[in-house]
């Protein structure tokens, strides 16, 4: 167990609150920039996946796990991420200036929905969005002039710099471009959580009454959380869309959704690390599920497995581990430090009443 | 002009009025108590102050302004903070998070310049850090600073919420029940910090409490409430001993019986 002595209120505000975990987080960000020595480009190809995966979940990530509010709808914002990007980039605006363009324009809608829709409570608020997800599909569907409707879109390459990077004959840089991206986003995450709006976000999630008896404004919290949130996961489904290589509605399906949601439940809410440790096994499942049924199976593709073994995996961990991957981790490591004094009863949650609907 | 005035203030809740035509002044740098018996409408009084709810008549004033005016979310912006009857607290979140999400009010960077994480914000923060860290100190949190509100013990819970409630450096403090579940000696703790919260912080106390010896001990004026309507004013001794509020408490009849003892516990 490390005790921290701490001298000075920075300790507290900074990134890392000491210098070991500097050093390890700065060494797994030299590994990530390695990655591309080591590994062949099929699995680097996985690996941005799973960055691609990490933004978006990081989106949903700050408003289902930070402030409290479900939503079922992200896939729409993925959606309408994507689509400004590129409708942006057909129309000569460089990549640069379209991805960040596009995710301050997800942003804007989402905080615009989310002004009426946030009006909602829990499964409430879930079954809205979740219209709003099905919705989306049919818009893209209407707006075939611009969208190519069902037959979609090829994505462009990007081009930084005067440098066109094709997603399958520069897949090095295009891993960069992803890197870079999704450790901003995570600075970004993290320099709010050490922000008065990122104890506003947890103040509304944990008792809406007494954030609002210190001052918060929750409406407007929940309204810049959810526009926070659009714009990260319209930055993710951006990059999804143009990682496909080609998009149509049907890739922004209403299950994208879901299956965000699920992410960022087997990761572990609350948690940026939840986020990433959710989109390793989001990414990494189909292949294992392929490579499994490859030896057992002998090669018969078994429709719908997938969502099944995912379904399962989601089933059990609500079951056995709500605080996910993450949870998990965190409890193995307080058992290692106090070995032999950890209890079991150290992390039971104690039963907490929705009393913030008393006053209504 | 009193800091805090409530003029004929009327509360329905459908068919039950759950105030009546209420009229509460608390002078500025005093401690005043509500007490009542169960349903009196105390904690309602302060819900009322919030802003949780809106009267159907009479008039809120704060300093002089008009609280009715004002969102709940803008009345701690005026200086007045509160603590709650079941402790509401941010139970996924530190002591320290809690405390500093008292320091609400007094936030001043925007959106972008927090998501950059600015030199402003930095310093910002750190002088939010030292006005909670002499919170931390006043109540004796050290221990649990960095600990989640989920594995407190009770009684640490509500010294934390007052702590919250102190952080945004409050002119008028509300206390709901702030003895409520705790021990013997918790509550000494209470009564001293209370004490001094008036003298050396010169906050203005208005709280709801049941525990009389509490309220004899720090309340220079104590109301007693009945069915949402004034029973007695007065000093502790004098409501204490006052036959209305001897009969709301235990029925008409005890005050003959009751007379003798007047002046000890109701």
């Amino acid at each position: 167990m490390r005790f921290h002595f701490k001298t000075s209120y920075d300790q507290d505000i900074n990134l890392f609150i000491d210098a070991r975990k500097a050093v390890s987080y700065g060494l797994l960000v030299a590994a990530a920039f390695a990655l591309p020595f080591v590994i062949d480009d099929f699995y680097l190809g996985e690996a941005t996946n799973v960055l691609i995966w990490a933004i978006a979940g990081l989106g949903l990530m700050l408003l289902t796990g930070q402030t409290g509010q479900a939503s079922l709808g992200h896939s729409a914002f993925m959606a309408l991420g994507c689509y400004a990007t590129v409708l942006m980039i057909e129309a000569g605006v460089p990549f640069l200036l379209a991805l960040p363009l596009a995710g301050i324009i997800t942003g804007v809608v989402g905080a615009l929905i989310a002004i009426p829709a946030l009006k909602l409570h829990g499964v409430y608020l879930a079954i809205a969005t979740l219209a709003l997800a099905i919705l989306a599909d049919d818009i893209i569907v209407l707006l075939g002039p611009w969208t190519g409707g069902v037959n979609g879109k090829i994505a462009p390459d990007i081009v930084i710099f005067g440098q066109a990077l094709n997603r399958w004959s520069n897949p090095v840089e295009w891993y960069y471009v992803v890197l870079v991206v999704t450790i901003i986003v995570t600075l970004f995450y993290r320099n709010l959580l050490r922000a008065p709006m990122g104890r506003a976000f947890a103040a509304v999630r944990d008792s809406e009454i007494s954030a609002q008896a210190m001052g918060v404004d929750v409406a407007r919290t929940k309204t810049i959380a959810f526009g926070l949130s659009c714009a990260i996961t319209g930055v993710g489904g951006a990059f999804m869309g143009m990682f496909a290589g080609a998009f149509n509605n049907e890739t922004f399906n209403f299950l994208l959704s879901i299956q965000l949601l699920m992410m960022i439940v087997v990761g572990g809410l609350g948690f940026i690390h939840g986020a990433f440790l959710g989109a390793v096994v989001i990414a990494f499942l189909p292949q294992l599920l392929s490579i499994v049924s490859d030896t057992i199976g002998g090669g018969v593709a078994i429709p719908g497995l997938e969502a099944a073994v995912f379904g399962g995996i989601l089933i059990l961990f609500l079951l056995f581990e709500p605080m996910g991957l993450y949870g998990r981790w965190l409890k193995i490591k307080v058992f290692l430090e106090l070995f032999p004094f950890a209890r079991k009863d150290m992390f039971k949650r104690q039963k907490s009443y929705l009393k913030t609907e008393r006053l209504r | 002009m009193s800091l805090l005035e409530l003029q004929g203030v009327t509360l329905k809740f459908g068919g039950l009025t759950a105030v009546n035509n209420l009229t509460l002044k608390v002078e500025e740098g005093e401690v005043f108590a509500l007490v009542g018996p169960n349903g009196a409408g105390k904690s309602t009084v302060f819900n009322l102050i919030s802003r949780f709810y809106t009267p159907v008549s009479g008039t809120i004033r704060f300093d002089g302004k008009d609280l009715l005016k004002l969102a709940s979310h803008e009345v701690p912006s005026l200086g007045i903070a509160r603590t709650f009857q079941n402790i509401e607290l941010f139970h996924q979140a530190t002591v320290l998070q809690n405390l500093l999400v008292g320091r609400h009010r007094h936030r001043q960077a925007s959106l972008i310049p927090q998501l950059l994480h600015l030199p402003s914000v930095r310093s910002e923060e750190r002088a939010h850090r030292v006005a909670v860290e002499e919170v931390i100190d006043f109540l004796d949190l050290q221990p649990y600073r960095d600990k989640l509100i989920a594995g407190l013990p009770y009684g640490v819970r509500k010294v934390v919420e007052l702590g919250r409630a102190l952080a945004s450096q409050p002119r008028l403090l509300l206390v709901d029940e702030p003895a409520s579940g705790l021990s013997v000696e918790e509550t000494q703790n209470m009564r001293w910090w209370l004490d001094d919260i008036r003298r050396q912080m010169g906050i203005t106390v208005l709280m709801v409490e049941h525990d009389m010896g509490l309220v004899g001990k720090v309340s220079d004026r104590v109301m007693a409430l009945a069915d949402g309507a004034q029973l007695a004013l007065g000093t502790p001794a004098e409501v204490q001993s006052h036959p209305k509020v001897i009969e709301a408490y235990l029925g008409t009849g005890a005050i003959s019986k009751t007379a003798n003892a007047a002046g000890e516990r109701v």
